[in-house]
């Protein structure tokens, strides 16, 4: 039988990755979409304006068309917790499930119901009801995001728990230490707000279009004007809540922030880099290779953005494998085989807490309590042979994270044009922006899934920080099952995937008057 | 305070709830495998898949709700069965998936895969949706190939076979071996053709074409039958045969002559529900057939799944019987719902929350109530402007 080996993990990562990064193209322009064909329908009830009407409906039609995959990939997710990562399942589920199980009482039920009502309510119920229902659908999705990206923060950040020696599981021990930890705070609001940018750059875009098109002229102006302010706003926003996020990742995650800029040797004021270009000699973190051929960076940019001081140490990878130095809290640093030999010592006391238990003891029992419990923080790198197994891929995190900045540098400028050009009403003879806008959705999915890459490529090779790796995480199955699920999934969320993009490129040619 | 034990029994009961609900629910699923047959005719296939397309989501959600809800309170359960039965979970997820674009996209231009396309998938998540549900759910009667040790976790030999996996899945077929049980077929069945006929039942009450109706009606002897067969089948079979026990002073499990039966007897107000349930049903089922002008057999049938699927649940779980139980070896990694669930924090914290649940039922309450004040006319689908 072939266990714990490396096919079977590569093929369990691959396929949630696979069912992530699906569910992640839906979910955002859910959560955008929503918003923005929320506040149309509200101008709607407001004026009276039918042309208003008209807009929010065409809007809520591709809405439906992306929901539907969205919910479709989700449930895949939501089992594969289960399917593919059967020890993380018990070891956390007492933390991870409860948010899972809120999410699905709270929040699915919200959505599934009055989502009946925002489709097939428009005659049967009053126009009040009707908006209410489409809010409350947006917050029901909103709230399905919030829930379980608190279970996904716990695992950046394992707060509000203890071990319990006797059930071998994590427990929790304070709700709301998990629920308002400062990682699930900073991750819902970048996440959501992201998504509202994501809403709003198609919403521009596809106007856009139709404003190039000379089409459909004033409904096109109506949804770009929505859009550009509600993408301004959020893409703002969204700078200060990254901010918070880089900020927690340095604090609790310094490996995920040296993975992000490619930083192998710390400095005081340590500067963040604008371009470069990464150095393919570099294989390891000590081989002394320069891990940039070139590059320009911010003065203290990064210490400023990890630390909130310009004179910070930034620790780089290799630091970080060696400890030494002196971290925020005021704590000297533990190398990697100080971590490793703590975590052996826990995993020992673990086992040896078992036998006393069963030999009745006591005092056996309490020592190796107490052993486990000093030494518990580190019990994930006890799995680990060498410190190169704590490396996340530095080059897939660095390009997601700076391709992220990118475009989402770019998205300030797109906003700052989109909203003046809308509201001077200056669209028309501005072909180039209308091309620009168009070509804008591509980039914003491709910024929001480097996102979401950045989170989970950096959090590596950790399920949970610093206690569970994924090799001590995944369901013991054969390599090949996995493999024949990935294909299958791959083809049909792939096929899914084509047929949704052609029915919406199909109501964006037949337009608002199909309504 | 309460105790843990109590909590432990309320989450088992809210989980027996959501499963007879989802049941009740499956009745989409029912339709779903209908529309070849009694949505010949086009437009009464396209009343059929409206009447059903406003419901999918409750049965979805309904879905990942037992699926979080399980999660939360019995993790043991969650990764025991769904990293060891991997083929049949993954078969019933794929089963769902593809209903859940099927309505969104049929009718759509520019679906790519055509209108039949999608009406096979409504088919096959009928279908399989059902009948994998069933075997599935029968096996927490009929035992399933695993062990538990949760020292693996902590386990010093690595790459050994046994790894660091808590549960292992005894079985090489992960989970596709239950089909050599012919009592997980009868179960399977017996959802598939609870499904169908509460959803004939659904289509007398909901649909105004007189003509689609009389089908329905004809339907329901075709479907009510062979249930009935079925279900007391496998009833009859769990009930005269040999059941898993847990000793509770030693946590040892062994077969016991009669034992779901004991548990009926042993709690009589699970059993008096239990024969509710069945009667209701029965009720639901011969009001559809006998009485002609009746179109309420729906309700009775409901409110009878909910009640027969919640108790059977109970019975599964409760009175120190292993829900899950283990049929390798001595039996002891059988799950119980005192040695797989969550710690009483979680469970006193999602307990917290469940109060809301009436809430959440009265708003699902007023928004379906909202939709179907009228009948379903193929006129007035058309004028709610949002059709499949």
């Amino acid at each position: 039988m072939e266990l714990l080996n490396s096919p079977l993990l590569d093929w369990s990562r691959a396929q949630f990755a696979l069912t992530a990064m699906y569910h992640w193209l839906f979910v955002p322009l859910t959560l955008g979409l929503g918003l923005i064909m929320s506040i149309m329908e509200t101008i709607y009830v407001k004026t009276g304006d039918e042309k208003w009407k008209k807009t929010a409906k065409f809007w809520m039609n591709l809405f439906g068309v992306n929901f539907a995959i969205g919910v479709a990939t989700g449930l895949i997710l939501e089992f594969e917790f289960g399917t593919n990562w059967s020890n993380y399942s018990w070891l956390v589920g007492d933390i991870f499930g409860a948010p899972l199980a809120i999410e699905g009482v709270l929040a699915f039920f919200m959505e599934a119901t009055f989502i009946s009502i925002m489709f097939f309510g428009w005659v049967r119920v009053s126009k009040k009801m009707h908006l209410a229902s489409t809010w409350l659908t947006v917050t029901g999705a909103t709230l399905s995001a919030l829930w379980i990206l608190v279970a996904n923060s716990w695992m950046q950040y394992p707060t509000g728990t203890e071990f319990n020696p006797d059930t071998f599981r994590v427990e929790m021990n304070d709700f709301w230490a998990v629920a308002l930890s400062p990682f699930a705070i900073a991750k819902f609001f970048h996440t959501v707000l992201s998504s509202w940018v994501l809403g709003a750059a198609f919403v521009c875009g596809i106007s856009g279009w139709y404003l190039a098109k000379k089409r459909n002229v004033v409904f096109a102006k109506q949804s770009f004007k929505v859009g550009s302010v509600v993408g301004l706003v959020a893409i703002l926003l969204t700078v200060f809540s990254g901010d918070f996020s880089a900020y927690m990742a340095a604090q609790k995650q310094p490996m995920k922030l040296a993975a992000m800029e490619g930083l192998y040797q710390g400095h005081k004021g340590e500067g963040l880099i604008v371009m470069a270009l990464p150095n393919p000699a570099k294989k390891s973190y000590n081989d002394g290779v320069d891990p940039f051929i070139f590059k320009l960076e911010i003065p203290k940019a990064l210490a400023a953005l990890g630390y909130h001081d310009f004179d910070a140490f930034v620790p780089g990878i290799t630091d970080i494998i060696k400890g030494g130095y002196i971290q925020e809290n005021g704590e000297v640093a533990l190398s990697f085989a100080e971590k490793q030999a703590r975590g052996k010592i826990a995993r020992e006391a673990l086992l040896a807490y078992q036998t006393a238990v069963k030999d009745g003891k006591k005092a056996d029992v309490e020592k190796y309590k107490t052993q486990l419990q000093n030494n518990y923080k580190y019990f994930g790198y006890s799995y680990f042979n060498s410190p190169e197994d704590t490396i996340p891929r530095i080059p897939e995190v660095y390009w997601s994270f700076h391709i992220m900045i990118y475009i989402g540098g770019y998205l300030i400028l797109f906003f700052l044009l989109a909203t003046f050009y809308s509201f001077k009403d200056k669209l028309d003879g501005k072909k180039w922006f209308l091309s620009l806008s168009v070509w804008t959705i591509p980039l914003v999915y491709i910024c929001s899934e480097s996102g979401w890459m950045v989170t989970e490529l950096g959090r590596q090779p950790w399920a949970i920080q610093d206690i569970l790796p994924l090799k001590a995480a995944v369901s013991a199955l054969s390599s090949y099952a996995v493999m024949i699920t990935f294909f299958l999934f791959l083809i049909l969320f792939t096929a899914l995937l084509i047929a949704e993009i052609r029915i919406m490129l199909n109501q964006i040619k037949k337009g608002p008057e199909a309504e | 305070m309460l105790s843990y034990s109590f909590l432990q029994h309320y989450w088992w009961f809210l989980i027996s709830l959501l499963g007879g609900l989802l049941t009740f629910l499956l009745t989409v699923q029912g339709g779903q495998s209908l529309i070849f047959t009694l949505g010949k005719d086009k437009s009464h296939r396209f009343l059929i898949v409206n009447a059903l397309g406003r419901k999918w989501e409750f049965t979805y959600t309904t879905l990942v709700t037992f699926g979080g809800a399980f999660f939360a309170s019995f993790p043991l359960f969650y990764s025991t069965s769904f990293g060891g039965a991997y083929w049949v979970w993954m078969l019933i997820l794929l089963c769902f998936v593809i209903q859940a674009v099927a309505y969104e996209y049929m009718s759509k231009p520019g679906n790519t895969w055509g209108k039949k396309t999608y009406e096979i998938f409504l088919f096959l998540n009928g279908l399989l949706g059902t009948f994998l549900i069933g075997a599935a759910v029968a096996t927490f009667f009929t035992g399933s190939e695993f062990t538990v040790n949760k020292a693996n976790i902590a386990s010093m030999i690595t790459n050994s076979e046994t790894g660091f996996v808590i549960s292992q899945w005894a079985n090489p077929l992960h989970g596709l071996e239950a089909l050599f049980d012919v009592r997980n077929w009868l179960l399977g069945f017996a959802v598939f053709f609870l499904a169908r006929t509460n959803a004939n039942l659904f289509f007398i009450n909901r649909i105004e074409d007189q003509s689609l109706v009389d089908k329905a009606r004809k339907s329901l002897i075709y479907n009510a039958v062979p249930f009935l067969v079925f279900f007391l089948s496998f009833l009859i079979w769990i009930l005269v045969g040999k059941g898993f026990s847990v000793d509770p002073a030693t946590g040892a499990v062994s077969l016991v002559q009669y034992k779901y039966l004991m548990n009926l007897v042993e709690m009589p107000i699970v059993a008096i529900l239990f024969l509710l349930g069945v009667v209701f049903v029965l009720f639901g089922i011969g009001r559809g057939i006998f009485a002609k002008s009746s179109t309420c057999g729906i309700w009775a049938s409901g409110v009878g799944t909910v009640l027969t699927v919640t108790t059977l649940l109970l019975v599964a779980g409760y009175n120190n019987t292993p829900y899950y139980p283990s049929s390798v070896g001595d039996m002891s990694s059988s799950l119980t719902i005192s040695n797989s669930s969550s710690s009483p924090f979680t469970l006193m914290a999602m307990s917290i929350v469940s109060i809301l649940i009436p809430f959440v039922l009265a708003y699902i309450f007023y928004a379906w109530r909202a939709l179907e004040k009228k009948k379903f006319r193929k006129e007035d689908l058309k004028e709610d402007g949002h059709v499949y």
